[in-house]
């Protein structure tokens, strides 16, 4: 079972996600912030991420930068799940390394595609 | 809607578009039709069905026909077909016309134009190979409503979220407010035209590459046959067939034969190319 780390400071978006993922056979883990995600990175690197930009103490897009300097840290397929919308974001997402990009809001269909599309289903 | 309304209904749907509905279908005959109704100031489906019975052919049985119509589709649909087109299809053609330099291409059921922008899109992508190429798109749908959005370019989030790559997004789409249009270079490589495939479509001319996908499901057995052997017609002899993931040719017509391992990919078969007999043909463009 691949493994998906959920990090949004939305407990409802987490559920929400931990519901979809967990039907798609994913085995989620959830951090709230940047900083318990890094954490949870370093004590073992998740097959996939599904990030949110805007979180407390550090964001998605510092967390992306920090986890892809850490050994082993190319390897997560981070798919961004955010309301940042606009080309300018999802431009500097991809540039910083992130693999797919959910605009939120999101359904199970979206999720799925974009799953695949990064190699994790 | 009475059993006799709905039998009516039935029985023109399948003379003039193909269509099959199934008996069990009346909740989605009465949910898509009652719109059409109102459209028309038309106040009970009873009174659709009387108005439609004195005028076959007119406005209200085009609009009755496209609101029975499913438009279910999404960018790079099924990922596989496209994948096929990439790295089978185009290298062989652009191989095989190397003197004419031109590929044409026919997306035959195109709906809201995703499938004919993820050709476009994927053709764009390999305009190195293709330098000197001049392809030709051509997508058709029985319903004007949906051409007629095909044609603007413009999808919600929602629909650019659903297999398109988020780097063909940013590549080929612009915001505009809430939604995203396709970039004008690629609206110019489609050309849309309305078309009924029951009728005679050899003025379109023939084609290297054919994608028929998800239409026939809708068809009966004969009609299935018929469209499939038309179709064989305006194909290159070296040209290739996509078909939905559940629809094959196997069973229906030996005009085609499946390409090994490449699953929804058919290529004419020549030595048992069939040629629908041009009464055949008339038949159906009459009873369409």
């Amino acid at each position: 079972m691949k493994t998906c780390l959920v990090v949004d400071d939305s407990s409802v978006i987490r559920k929400v996600a931990r519901r979809i993922l967990e039907g798609l056979d994913f085995k989620i883990e959830e951090a709230e912030d940047g900083e318990q995600a890094l954490d949870a990175c370093k004590r073992q690197l998740p097959e996939g991420i599904l990030l949110d930009w805007n979180m407390p103490k550090m964001d998605g897009f510092e967390f992306l930068r920090m986890l892809r300097r850490l050994p082993g840290g190319d390897g997560p397929k981070v798919v961004f799940c955010t309301t940042e919308n606009d080309v300018a974001h999802i431009a500097r997402a991809l540039h910083a390394g992130a693999n797919e990009y959910i605009m939120k809001p999101f359904d199970k269909e979206i999720v799925e595609a974009k799953f695949q599309e990064v190699g994790l289903l | 809607m009475t059993p006799q309304d709905f039998d009516y209904l039935r029985k023109l749907l399948r003379e003039r578009s193909g269509l099959v509905l199934s008996a069990e279908k009346q909740y989605l005959a009465e949910s898509r039709l009652v719109p059409v109704a109102r459209r028309h100031s038309i106040a009970t489906l009873a009174d659709l069905v009387g108005t439609l019975k004195t005028a076959e052919n007119s406005r209200l049985a085009t609009d009755v026909i496209e609101a029975m119509a499913t438009n279910e589709t999404f960018f790079f649909r099924d990922k596989l077909p496209f994948d096929h087109f990439r790295d089978t299809v185009l290298p062989a053609l652009i191989a095989a016309r190397a003197r004419e330099k031109r590929i044409r291409i026919w997306c035959a059921a195109a709906s809201t134009g995703q499938e004919p922008y993820s050709l476009a899109m994927t053709l764009r992508s390999m305009s190195a190979q293709l330098a000197g190429y001049r392809t030709e798109i051509v997508a058709t749908d029985i319903s004007t409503e949906v051409l007629a959005r095909a044609k603007t370019g413009i999808y919600s989030q929602f629909e650019v979220q659903r297999g398109l790559p988020i780097q063909q997004l940013v590549k080929f789409f612009s915001q505009v407010g809430e939604t995203w249009q396709i970039a004008p270079e690629i609206r110019a490589m489609v050309q849309f035209r309305p078309l009924n495939l029951l009728k005679d479509f050899s003025v379109l001319g023939t084609f290297d590459m054919v994608f028929c996908r998800n239409v026939l499901i809708y068809f009966d057995q004969d009609t299935k046959i018929n469209v499939l052997n038309r179709i064989a017609r305006q194909m290159a002899e070296d040209g290739f067939l996509a078909l939905g993931a559940a629809e094959t040719v196997v069973g229906l017509t030996d005009a085609f034969k499946p390409m090994a391992d490449r699953r929804g990919l058919y290529v004419p078969n020549p030595a048992k190319r069939a040629r629908a007999e041009p009464s055949n043909v008339l038949k159906f463009a009459l009873k369409a």
